[in-house]
C-alpha cells in the first residue's frame, strides 16, 4: 500500500491588506481549490481546518467554521492550531484520515486577517505565557529575533547585509510573477539597504510584513484520485511535525533563554535541521533530489539558514549558494519560487498551506511565468512558534 | 509580574534561575513543576543564582516601538534600545535580556564580556518596575 496521498485541488485568496474576515479569504480559497480539484464540496468527507487566534471562537474553530461557510453537508471537521506550522499540522491531519481510511477527500484550509504591524499576544495579564512574557518584559518583537539570528550569522559565518539583500531582490523578483502575491515589484538591493533599520541589522525590506490571505487544498487517497481520473497526481510523501530535542541550544521564539546544556550534550543538529532530516527519512528522499523548495522567509537571513538546515550545502555555507545562483531560477535548486513570505506577508495559519500548492502548481508545471523546468521533488520547511516543526515533501 | 526572577543590589544582583538535583539542568525563567531533561526522573527544583557575567551570542536593537504588553509613553519619542542574547559558560545557557541605557548596537560584538545589572523596566507615579540589564563589563552607568 501507498502512504502517499494525492492533492487534488490546490487554491487561494490573493494575499494582501484586504479589511476582510478571514472566514471569507478561507472560503474563497477553498472553492478554488475544490474547483480546481474538480470536486462537488458535498463529496469532501472532512474537513480540517488550520487555526487563526483572533476572531474570537470562529478562528479557534476553524474547521467547522469553513464547513459551516461552505454549507453544511456533515462531514467530519478537525481544528489545528500550531502557530506558523498550523496548515503543515492541518496537512499531517487530513494525511492521517485518508491513510486510516476515514476519509477518501479531505479538503484543508487556512486564512488570517492579520493585524496591522507587529505580532503582539493575545490580551490580558499572563505572565505565564512565554509569548506575553517576551513583550512584557523585553519589548522584543519577531523581528528582533531575527535581527539576533541575522547578526549571528554575520558573526560567525561572515554574512553581509548586502547578502541578506539578495535574498529578497530574488524573492521579490518571483514575487513579480505570482498573481497571488501582495508585493508584485520587484526590488534592487539598493533600495533594501536603504529602507529603514527595524532591528539591526535588518531593515524595512529583509523583514516579512503582517497580510491578510487564505490557501487551500484538496486532499484524497490516491486511489480516490486514479478514480476520479487524475493519472498522476502531485503526491504528499512526507510530512514532518517534530518537535525539538532537549537542550534546544538556539533561542527560538518566543523564549528568553535557551535550554542549559549542562547535562545532556545537545543533538548534532539543530531543530531546524531536524524537522527537514524527519521529512527526508520518512520520504526516503534527500536534498539532492529536490527539483525546488520552499522555505520560511520570515527575514532575509533566515533563508540563508533554511538553505544550511535543508542541506542544500553545509553550514555557514548559504550565502555563497546564494551568490552562485543556485537558488535563484535556472539554478540547481530554486527557493521561493511563489515570492516567499517576502511577497506575501505573513497570513499564519495559511502560509504552510500556501508553501504546498505552490509545490503542487510547480510539479504540475502549472506555475505559468514563474515555472521551473522539469520540477519533480519539492519541499517546503517551515517552523511554528512553541516548538512545532513543519515541513512537506511533495512529488510528481 | 516576573517574581523571583533576580535578587539583589549593585554587584550583588543576580538572575534567579532553577536547578534540578539530580541532572544539574539550570532553568530560566525559573522552571519550578518538574525538571524538563526528558532523561532525568527530577526531583525538587532548587533556586540557584546564575552567573554574573557572560559572552554576547548575538544583539540587536527595537528600532520602532514594540506593541502592548510593552509598556511605554506614546507621549515620549521612541528611544530605541538594544537586546543582548548571553551565553552563560558555566550554566550553558543564552538568556536574552535588554541592554543597560545607554548602551547602543554600535557598542558591542559578539562574544564580547557582560555583566548582568539592575534596571528599570518602566515606571510610574505608583510602582517602579525592575528588571535586568546587560551591560558590557567595566562599563559604568
Amino acid at each position: 500500500m501507498t502512504r502517499d496521498v494525492a492533492v487534488l485541488g490546490a487554491g487561494m485568496h490573493p494575499w494582501g491588506k484586504w479589511g476582510r474576515s478571514f472566514v471569507e479569504y478561507g472560503t474563497a480559497a477553498a472553492r478554488a481549490a475544490l474547483a480546481d480539484a474538480g470536486v462537488d464540496w458535498r463529496e469532501v468527507g472532512s474537513v480540517v481546518g488550520a487555526d487563526t487566534v483572533r476572531g474570537g471562537y470562529p478562528g479557534y474553530v476553524a474547521g467547522a467554521t469553513f464547513a459551516k461557510a461552505l454549507g453544511w453537508q456533515g462531514a467530519r471537521a478537525a481544528s489545528v492550531y500550531a502557530a506558523c506550522a498550523s496548515g503543515a499540522q492541518a496537512i499531517a491531519a487530513a494525511r492521517a484520515q485518508i491513510l486510516a481510511g476515514l476519509a477518501d477527500v479531505v479538503l484543508v484550509v487556512g486564512a488570517d486577517a492579520a493585524p496591522k504591524g507587529f505580532f503582539r499576544p493575545a490580551g490580558g495579564e499572563r505572565p505565564d505565557d512565554p509569548d506575553w512574557l517576551r513583550f512584557r518584559v523585553l519589548g522584543a518583537t519577531n523581528p528582533a529575533y531575527f535581527g539576533l539570528y541575522a547578526r549571528r550569522r554575520m558573526a560567525v559565518h561572515g554574512d553581509t547585509p548586502e547578502d541578506f539583500a539578495l535574498v529578497k531582490v530574488k524573492n521579490a523578483a518571483m514575487g513579480a510573477l505570482n498573481p497571488y502575491a501582495r508585493y508584485r515589484k520587484r526590488v534592487t538591493a539598493e533600495e533594501v539597504t536603504a529602507s529603514a533599520v527595524v532591528a539591526d541589522p535588518l531593515r524595512l525590506l529583509d523583514i516579512c510584513a503582517t497580510s491578510d490571505g487564505g490557501a487551500a487544498l484538496v486532499l484524497s487517497s490516491v486511489d480516490f484520485a486514479h478514480r476520479h481520473g487524475v493519472a498522476r497526481p502531485v503526491r504528499i510523501r512526507a510530512v514532518s511535525t517534530v518537535t525539538p530535542r532537549f537542550p534546544n541550544t538556539v533561542l527560538d521564539l518566543p523564549d528568553i533563554a535557551t535550554d542549559s546544556a549542562v547535562a545532556v550534550e545537545p543533538a548534532d543538529a539543530t531543530f531546524r535541521a531536524s524537522i527537514a532530516r524527519a521529512a527526508y527519512e520518512e520520504a526516503g528522499l534527500g536534498p539532492e533530489d529536490l527539483s525546488l523548495a520552499e522555505v520560511y522567509d520570515l527575514s532575509t537571513a533566515l533563508e540563508l539558514q533554511w538553505y544550511e538546515d535543508l542541506g542544500l550545502c553545509g553550514e555557514g555555507e548559504g550565502a555563497k549558494l546564494l551568490r552562485a545562483g543556485v537558488t535563484a531560477p535556472g539554478g540547481r535548486i530554486p527557493v521561493n519560487t511563489s515570492g516567499g513570505l517576502a511577497s506575501f506577508g505573513e497570513a499564519v495559519p495559511a502560509q504552510a498551506i500556501a508553501q504546498v500548492c505552490e509545490l503542487t502548481w510547480q510539479l504540475r508545471g502549472a506555475a505559468g511565468d514563474r515555472q521551473i523546468a522539469g520540477a519533480r521533488v519539492g519541499m517546503s520547511a517551515n517552523q511554528g512558534l512553541f516548538g512545532h516543526g513543519s515541513a512537506v515533501i511533495a512529488v510528481r | 509580574m516576573v517574581t523571583g526572577w533576580f535578587t539583589g543590589e549593585g554587584d550583588g544582583f543576580r538572575l534567579l534561575g532553577t536547578r534540578c538535583p539530580s541532572c544539574a539542568t539550570v532553568f530560566f525563567p525559573r522552571e519550578d513543576v518538574h525538571c524538563r531533561n526528558p532523561h532525568c526522573s527530577g526531583g525538587s527544583l532548587e533556586e540557584v543564582p546564575l552567573s554574573r557575567t557572560g559572552r554576547i551570542w548575538s544583539y540587536t536593537d527595537s528600532r520602532y516601538r514594540p506593541p502592548s504588553p510593552y509598556v511605554s509613553n506614546p507621549e515620549l519619542p521612541w528611544e530605541p534600545y538594544a537586546l543582548i542574547a548571553v551565553e552563560l559558560v558555566a550554566e550553558r545557557i543564552v538568556v536574552l535580556g535588554q541592554a543597560a541605557p545607554g548602551v547602543t548596537v554600535a557598542d558591542l560584538t559578539v562574544g564580547m564580556e557582560v555583566e548582568v545589572v539592575p534596571g528599570v523596566l518602566h515606571e510610574d507615579a505608583a510602582t517602579t518596575w525592575t528588571t535586568w540589564h546587560w551591560r558590557p563589563t567595566g562599563v559604568r552607568a
